[in-house]
C-alpha cells in the first residue's frame, strides 16, 4: 500500500493563519467507508495473483500484502467490481453488520 | 542610457512589457489592443524576447492559460479589450482567487450593444468585484512605466494578486507620443526575475485552485479583502523606488493637481485628466480655484487620498465613462462611498461622458467646473448628467 | 531515452496518486483517472475542469491528488494545460507530462473550442475525455456525447420526445480531422489496451488524446458492480470501438467478427429502459452504418 495517510488538520482560528488557496498535495482528513453495505473478502486459496481485482478498482484499496491481496477497508466503498471482475471468484462481498447496518 | 522614441499608447505599453521580460505570453487580438500583441509577437519572432508566446484561439484560453502558466510561477502577461475581456470573465477570479501574479493590459472600449469600437470603461468597470488590482493610465510614458511596474506590484510577496492596466482605447493606445524608453539594465534591477513557492513544482507538488465549503469560504475571502490593506504601502514603495532609479513616477493610489486651496475638484479616471489640467489652469489664471484628482487605482480604492481634499472643497464632480444603467457611474458611487466613510459632506454630481468614445471638449470641461462652482445648486439639483448629449432637449422630470 | 518496461495489470506502480476521493462507488471516472495516473507516475501536472473529479478531489481541506493538480474552469481544460506546459518549457523543465481529464460534455460541449487551439499548436500535453455519456456532475443531463435515446434529465424519457433525439459526436473523427499526432479510444473494460495506449500517448511529443468509455452506473442505472462488465459490453456490441490514430494511420485493435445484441447491452441499462423496438432497431442500424464506414475509411 502506497497512499497518503490521513492527518488532523488544524483550521485556521485568526486571518495570520489562513492560507492562500493552494494547497499541498495528497492530503486525507477522513476516511471512505461510511457508506459501504457490503465489502470484499479474499479467498486466499483461489486467489492466483493475477492482479486483475487490483487494476480495475476506482479507489486503489486493492494492495499486496504479507498473506496474499489484501483490501484497505479505510477506503473501500465496496462497490464490488472487484468480485464481479474476479475469473478465479477468489473474492466475496460480505454484507457490512452494526452501524452500516 | 535611456533613449527618447514616438510611440503610441500600445507599442509603449508592449515595449514595457517586453523589459519586463515574460516568461510566458497568452493573447488574443482585439481592437484596440492588437498592437500589443503584434509587437510581442514580433519581439518573440526575432528574439528580441525571450518567451513563450501561446497563439490562444480564444480571450477565454488567454485567461486560462495565463492561469496555469501563472500556476507554474511563470512571469506571464496578457491583454484583452472589450468583449474580450468580458469574454474573460470566468477566469478574472481564478487568477485572483489563486493569487497569480498575471499582468493584463486592458484597452478601455465600449461594451455592445450598440456595439462601438471606440473608447469608455465600461469594460473594465465590470471588474471591480473582480478581484483585480484595477490601474488607469493617462498617457504613454505612463503605459510604459504601469507595465514594469504592474508585475513588481503583483509578483510583490504581500499582493500576490493580477494588475489590469487599463488604456483608453485609440485616445492612448492609437495616439503618438515621445516616450522616454529606461535603460534594461536598470528595469532588471527593478524587476528581477520572478521567483515563489506559490506555485506548482515537482518537488513540492501542491493542488491549485481549490474548493472550499461554506465551513470556510468566508475565511478566505476575508483574507483575500484584508490582503489589500497592504497594497497601498506597496504601491507607494514600489512607485518612489522607481522615481528613484528612473526619474518619474506617478503618486500612489492618486494624483492631485491644483487641489491645495480649490473650491471645486473633479475626479478623472485615465487620459481625459490631461485635457482637465489643461482647464484647470485656465480657470486659475483668471482666479478660479479648482482642481482636479486623477484616480490611479480603482482598486485598491483611494479613500483615504480622498478625504484628505483640503476642507476648502465645496463640491466634487466626476468624470464618468461608464455607467450602470438604471442608477449612476460606477466611479461616483465609489467617490460617495469614501467620502461617506470619513463623514464628509460635500456636495457632488456624476458626469457621465465619453461613452462610446464621444468627444469632451475643454468647453464641456469648463462648464462643468462653472457648475461646480454652485454648491448649492449641486446639493439641490439632479445628481447625474450626460455630458455633450447631441440633442436639444433632455429628459423631462415634469412630463 | 531508456526503453521502459512494458507496463502490465501485473506490474503497476504502487503508489495512488488519486486516492481518498468522495466519488461514488463503481465510479468509471475515477478507475480511469488512476488507471492513467498509475502510467504517468508523479512528475506530472494534472488539469481536471469543473467536473465530477475535481469536485470530489480539491475539497478543502482534503486534496486528492498526489501530484500537482489544477482545478480549472469548465471550457479550457486543453487552454490551463497549454498554459503550464509553455511555462514548463519556459523554466526549461524535463521529464514531465502534462495531462487533462475531463469529461463528454466538458470534451465535445464546452470544452470543445480550447481542445481544438491546443491541437492545432500542437502543444505536448495528454487530453483526456473520460466519457460517461452525459453531465453527470450536475445529475445526469444529456450532452453531445449522450447516445441516441438514452434518458437523462434534459432528455426524458416523455410522451412525445423519448429520451436524446440526436446521435453520439463522432468525437474521435472531429479529432482526428485536426492531423493529431496521437489518438485513440479505449474503455475502462479493457484496462491493458488502455494502459498501452497512455504509454503511447506519454511517449508523444505533440498533442496526445484519448476517448476513454467510463461507465457511470449512477447516470446509467446500472448495479455499482458492472462500471467494468457494462463497458466490455458496449464494446462486444459494436457501440463503442477500440482504436488508434498515429503517423496518419487509423488502426482497429478490436474488430469483432459479429456483435453481441445491442438489445441485451441497452436492457441492462435504466437509462434505455423506455425505448421500443424500432428504436432499439435504430440504434443497430446507426451501429452498423458506423462500422461500414469504419472499415471503409480505415
Amino acid at each position: 500500500m502506497n497512499r497518503p495517510s490521513t492527518v488532523r488538520y488544524q483550521y485556521p482560528k485568526a486571518l495570520s493563519e489562513i492560507p492562500l488557496p493552494i494547497a499541498q498535495a495528497g492530503v486525507l482528513i477522513d476516511i471512505n467507508s461510511g457508506f459501504r453495505t457490503s465489502r470484499p473478502v479474499f479467498d486466499h486459496e483461489k486467489c492466483v495473483g493475477c492482479m486483475s481485482c487490483y487494476a480495475v478498482c476506482p479507489e486503489g484499496t486493492i494492495y499486496r500484502g504479507e498473506s496474499g491481496l489484501q483490501v484497505d477497508y479505510d477506503f473501500c466503498k465496496g462497490c464490488g467490481i472487484c468480485a464481479k471482475e474476479c475469473r478465479f471468484k477468489a473474492i466475496s462481498m460480505v454484507p457490512e453488520e452494526g452501524e452500516n447496518e | 542610457m535611456s533613449k527618447k522614441e514616438f510611440m503610441s499608447g500600445d507599442e509603449a505599453f508592449a515595449f514595457g512589457v517586453k523589459l519586463a521580460k515574460p516568461e510566458v505570453i497568452a493573447a488574443y487580438p482585439i481592437t484596440p489592443q492588437t498592437i500589443v500583441v503584434e509587437r510581442l509577437s514580433d519581439y518573440v519572432a526575432d528574439g528580441d524576447l525571450d518567451s513563450q508566446y501561446i497563439h490562444v484561439e480564444s480571450e477565454h484560453s488567454a485567461i486560462m492559460a495565463a492561469l496555469g502558466s501563472s500556476a507554474m510561477g511563470a512571469r506571464t502577461f496578457t491583454a484583452t479589450s472589450s468583449q474580450g475581456l468580458l469574454y474573460m470573465a470566468e477566469g478574472l477570479p481564478y487568477v485572483s482567487g489563486s493569487r497569480f501574479p498575471v499582468v493584463m493590459m486592458n484597452a478601455n472600449r465600449a461594451t455592445a450593444v450598440p456595439w462601438s469600437i471606440y473608447n469608455d470603461h465600461n469594460d473594465s468597470m465590470m471588474f471591480l468585484n473582480s478581484g483585480w488590482i484595477q490601474v488607469y493610465v493617462e498617457d504613454a510614458q505612463e503605459a510604459l512605466d504601469m507595465a514594469i511596474q504592474a508585475f513588481r506590484l503583483a509578483e510583490d510577496p504581500r499582493v500576490m494578486t493580477p494588475v489590469m492596466v487599463n488604456l483608453d482605447g485609440f485616445v492612448l493606445t492609437h495616439t503618438y507620443e515621445l516616450v522616454e524608453i529606461p535603460d534594461q539594465e536598470l528595469v532588471d534591477r527593478f524587476l528581477p526575475p520572478y521567483q515563489t513557492e506559490h506555485k506548482m513544482s515537482l518537488d513540492a507538488p501542491k493542488s491549485v485552485c481549490i474548493g472550499v465549503g461554506p465551513e470556510y469560504h468566508m475565511e478566505f475571502r476575508y483574507r483575500q479583502h484584508h490582503d489589500f490593506d497592504h497594497f497601498p504601502d506597496v504601491i507607494r514603495e514600489i512607485d518612489s523606488e522607481y522615481r528613484e532609479k528612473f526619474g518619474r513616477g506617478y503618486g500612489v493610489l492618486s494624483e492631485q493637481y491644483r487641489c491645495e486651496d480649490a473650491e471645486a475638484v473633479l475626479m478623472t479616471v485615465g487620459s481625459i485628466t490631461g485635457s482637465v489640467r489643461e482647464v484647470v489652469d485656465d480657470l486659475r489664471a483668471e482666479g478660479i480655484r479648482v482642481g482636479v484628482m486623477k484616480l490611479r487605482y480603482l482598486r485598491p480604492f483611494p479613500t483615504e487620498d480622498i478625504l484628505s481634499l483640503p476642507e476648502s472643497v465645496k463640491a466634487i464632480g466626476v468624470l464618468d465613462k461608464n455607467l450602470s444603467y438604471g442608477y449612476e457611474g460606477t466611479v461616483y458611487t465609489n467617490v460617495n462611498s469614501a467620502l461617506s466613510r470619513g463623514n464628509r459632506r460635500i456636495p457632488t454630481k456624476d458626469y457621465i461622458c465619453g461613452l462610446g468614445g464621444r468627444n469632451i471638449s475643454k468647453e464641456n470641461i469648463r462648464q462643468i467646473y462653472l457648475e461646480l462652482l454652485n454648491p448649492a445648486a449641486i446639493q439641490e439639483g439632479e445628481k447625474v448628467s450626460f455630458v455633450n448629449l447631441h440633442l436639444d432637449q433632455e429628459v423631462d422630470k415634469n412630463g | 531515452m531508456a526503453e521502459n518496461k512494458k507496463m502490465t495489470l501485473n506490474n503497476l506502480p504502487e503508489e495512488e496518486l488519486f486516492f481518498g476521493h468522495k466519488a461514488c462507488p463503481g465510479c468509471g471516472g475515477s478507475l480511469t483517472l488512476r488507471l492513467v495516473m498509475k502510467v504517468l507516475g508523479p512528475n506530472t501536472f494534472v488539469v481536471v475542469p469543473a467536473n465530477c473529479m475535481s469536485a470530489v478531489s480539491f475539497y478543502y481541506p482534503a486534496m486528492n491528488f498526489g501530484c500537482n493538480a489544477l482545478a480549472s474552469a469548465f471550457p479550457c481544460t486543453a487552454a490551463t494545460m497549454s498554459g503550464i506546459e509553455a511555462a514548463a518549457r519556459a523554466k526549461k523543465l524535463e521529464d514531465y507530462t502534462v495531462v487533462g481529464f475531463a469529461g463528454d460534455g466538458g470534451t465535445a460541449d464546452i470544452g470543445l473550442q480550447a481542445l481544438s487551439g491546443a491541437i492545432d499548436r500542437n502543444d505536448r500535453i495528454i487530453y483526456i475525455c473520460y466519457d460517461n455519456e452525459a453531465y453527470m456532475n450536475t445529475g445526469v443531463q444529456e450532452s453531445g456525447l449522450t447516445p441516441f435515446g438514452a434518458k437523462t434529465t434534459t432528455s426524458p424519457a416523455g410522451k412525445v420526445q423519448h429520451g436524446k433525439l440526436t446521435h453520439k459526436k463522432n468525437l474521435f473523427d472531429i479529432i482526428t480531422a485536426h492531423g493529431i499526432p496521437y489518438a485513440a479510444t479505449a474503455s475502462v473494460g479493457y484496462p491493458q489496451d488502455l494502459i498501452n495506449k497512455v504509454a503511447k500517448a506519454k511517449a508523444c511529443q505533440g498533442t496526445s488524446f484519448l476517448h476513454i468509455m467510463a461507465p457511470c452506473p449512477t447516470g446509467w442505472s446500472v448495479p455499482i458492480d458492472s462500471t467494468v462488465s457494462v463497458a466490455k459490453e458496449a464494446v462486444e456490441c459494436g457501440l463503442w470501438y477500440l482504436a488508434e490514430y498515429e503517423n496518419g494511420e487509423y488502426k482497429l485493435n478490436k474488430d469483432p467478427k459479429e456483435f453481441t445484441p445491442v438489445g441485451d447491452y441497452i436492457r441492462k441499462q435504466g437509462r434505455f429502459k423506455h425505448l421500443n423496438e424500432d428504436e432499439i432497431r435504430e440504434i443497430e442500424r446507426q451501429r452498423d452504418a458506423t462500422w461500414v464506414r469504419i472499415h471503409e475509411k480505415w
